[in-house]
């Protein structure tokens, strides 16, 4: 079945490029908004199968799969926010692209995803890196899609960062493959088991590689760049999932179920996601450009998964992944809302906004939602997942971590507080009284995304008890 | 084993200067031979190794095809003037001058470490055919590629739409 999510978009994408152009075109749209509806219906289905009692990976087991595919509880929770945040992105661009370029932007967001599909279903190391490349490669067209200087600027600055973690993880797997034998998880972990000291510096070649992808501090330099200079629709799709599933997903997968958590791997992924934590909160507190603040906002929040995935228990794991998907739903609604904004305006410098809220009602809300989730207030979701991620390094003896992660939410509510009250709230200047809402569509995404931000937070039990404890089973 | 020690140390020092060759180059055409020249080196290695399969692949894609792409790719474009080349071979020589240091210095700290380490390889993997390499072990890996060509393919289309507009106008 899960081989499916790669075949099906891929055979489809062929087939829909062969018709006349005419249909074809027209087909293409709808059936990226169709085939990402069905990855999160599915990734939803997967959970009431599971609650009823059909447990998902025997249905895998008994299917034709070879060894290189595997689902578990995180697969389906990536799915769908590979869903939902393509689904965005998509129903933003059909508002900003021009008409006869959506098709080629549509054909890239589905390769994408494809890719992503492929990197959450494979259990094979060298698998995992051909995925990478497929989210990198259509990534770097994304991003220069408007063949602007600054993108082009931005796209070579990701090519020269992402080459440099190829040439690593290519290096490291093979260092694995030369200790074990075989590039699957099961090898790999094997020889991993055997705490060959070979072994463990070919983990942390690949972990070096992951970090880079995933934009971590202080590999960080080329994804203000890239966020900042790439369209509107790309930006979300970039911060709400793309660095995430190439870097930090793989990284917790990795972690999951190949190297588990050795104390020196433990300490680089803590101090990592810590300095992350610190260095992308402060960096965005200098920051005058809105895309540049919540892309260096984006590093520090990734930082929080880290530590999470670092304090090395199961609780700790649960609020990693809870995390990851809070952060793909508010960032996506946060760039949604910039995109928004700059679109009406022109502009992305926070000095010259003022009362946007006043013309954009709904922008300026659900701004506040995205805002004080990220900040971790309560009821909203972030804060249920940066709690549990304090409370796992408590567990854990780290106190340090746990105090870095809740004054970093303090310094993250005040910038992010100064940036709305600048932008949104006040009276509106007079250079921007004739603004109104963009098309109903980025409207409804705003909303849903918001919508699903409040009610993660409200009903946080509910998703805890269901989510969650599946994901805590898989600890190491 | 000690002469296969040398040739393998001759065949990293070729290949080095070979990749150098190719990153250096002033001249497009003769770092897409360079490149070539890369590759072949790395398909003897191959063979030597007993890896007969990959130095097929080796040989045949990436010195083969990709360099009769590359080289119908140069002949589109136009010949530098000798200020232009002047310019960016001192360029070049600022960017690269250290290149072969830093490549000397991490190649012996690999060795020191690699001698430290004392690597013990697996067995050498039995002889496999082909097709039940790439169709039943690395089925996912061949979508893969598969994929990566579509997204190629694509990006060609949307990077290079601009010129032909222009040349259209």
């Amino acid at each position: 079945m899960s081989l499916l999510f790669v075949l099906i978009p891929l055979l489809v994408l062929i087939f829909v490029n062969v018709l006349p152009k005419n249909v074809g075109k027209k087909i293409l749209f709808w059936y990226a908004i169709l085939l990402f509806l069905a990855q999160v219906i599915v990734a939803i289905a997967y959970y009431l199968l599971t609650k009823y009692g059909i447990p998902c990976e025997r249905l895998v087991e008994r299917s034709l799969f070879g060894r290189s595919i595997d689902v578990d509880g995180i697969t389906f929770i990536m799915m769908f926010c590979v869903g939902i945040v393509s689904l965005a992105s998509l129903i933003v661009a059909r508002c900003v692209i021009k008409k006869e370029e959506i098709s080629n932007y549509v054909n890239l967001l589905v390769i994408a995803a494809t890719g992503m599909s492929g990197l959450v279903i494979s259990s094979d190391i060298f698998s995992l890196y051909v995925f990478i490349e497929i989210i990198a490669v259509s990534s770097f067209i994304l991003i220069s899609f408007d063949r602007d200087i600054n993108a082009l600027e931005g796209t070579f600055k990701y090519i020269i960062m992402s080459a440099a973690a190829t040439v690593i993880m290519l290096t490291a797997i093979a260092m694995l493959f030369m200790s074990a034998g075989d590039t699957s998880f099961a090898a790999v972990k094997k020889s991993f088991d055997a705490h060959n000291v070979f072994t463990i510096c070919a983990a942390a070649l690949f972990l070096c590689g992951l970090f880079i992808k995933g934009g971590l501090v202080p590999f960080h330099a080329w994804l203000p760049d890239a966020y900042s200079s790439a369209p509107a629709p790309v930006t979300i799709f970039l911060a709400g999932i793309v660095t995430k599933m190439s870097g930090i997903y793989t990284i917790i997968r990795l972690v999951v179920s190949v190297f588990g958590l050795p104390a020196q791997i433990q300490s680089v992924i803590l101090m990592v996601g810590a300095v992350s934590i610190l260095i992308g909160a402060f960096a965005a507190m200098g920051q005058n450009d809105f895309k540049r603040m919540l892309a260096y906002s984006s590093i520090s929040q990734m930082g929080y998964i880290m530590i999470g995935l670092g304090a090395g228990n199961s609780l700790g794991l649960a609020g990693a992944v809870f995390h990851f998907f809070n952060h793909a739903i508010f960032k996506s609604l946060l760039f949604v809302n910039v995109s928004a904004v700059e679109m009406r305006t022109g502009t992305r410098n926070i000095g010259e906004l003022k009362g946007v809220q006043e013309k954009m009602p709904v922008t300026g809300w659900t701004s506040v939602v995205g805002l004080l989730s990220v900040s971790g207030v309560p009821p909203l979701s972030g804060f249920w997942s940066k709690l549990i991620i304090v409370i796992a390094l408590v567990q854990c003896g780290r106190f340090g971590y746990a105090v870095i992660a809740i004054l970093a939410s303090v310094v993250t509510l005040a910038y992010l507080l100064i940036l709305q009250r600048k932008v949104f709230w006040g009276n509106v200047t007079e250079k921007y009284a004739g603004i109104k809402e963009v098309c109903p569509s980025v409207v409804f995404v705003e909303i849903m995304l918001a919508g699903i931000t409040v009610l993660c937070g409200l009903f946080f039990p509910f998703f805890y008890n269901n989510f969650l404890t599946y994901i805590k089973e898989l600890i190491f | 084993m000690e002469h296969q020690f040398y040739f393998h140390l001759m065949m990293l020092i070729a290949i080095i200067l070979a990749a150098l060759w190719t990153v250096i180059s002033r001249s497009l055409l003769k770092a897409a031979l360079g490149l070539a020249m890369t590759s072949a080196i790395l398909t003897i290695v191959m063979f030597k190794l007993d890896s007969p399969l990959a130095a097929v692949f080796e040989l045949s894609v990436c010195a083969g095809l990709i360099t009769a792409i590359f080289v119908s790719t140069i002949s589109l474009t136009r010949i530098m003037t000798h200020q232009e080349i002047m310019a960016q071979s001192k360029d070049r020589m600022k960017r690269f001058g250290v290149l072969p240091l830093i490549i000397i210095f991490v190649g012996v700290g690999m060795w020191l470490m690699t001698k430290k380490l004392s690597i013990t390889l697996p067995p050498q993997a039995t002889e496999t055919d082909v097709r039940k390499v790439i169709w039943n072990m690395r089925h996912l890996d061949l979508i893969g590629q598969a994929i990566m060509l579509l997204a190629g393919v694509f990006g060609v289309v949307v990077l290079f739409k601009q010129g032909k507009e222009k040349e259209d106008e």
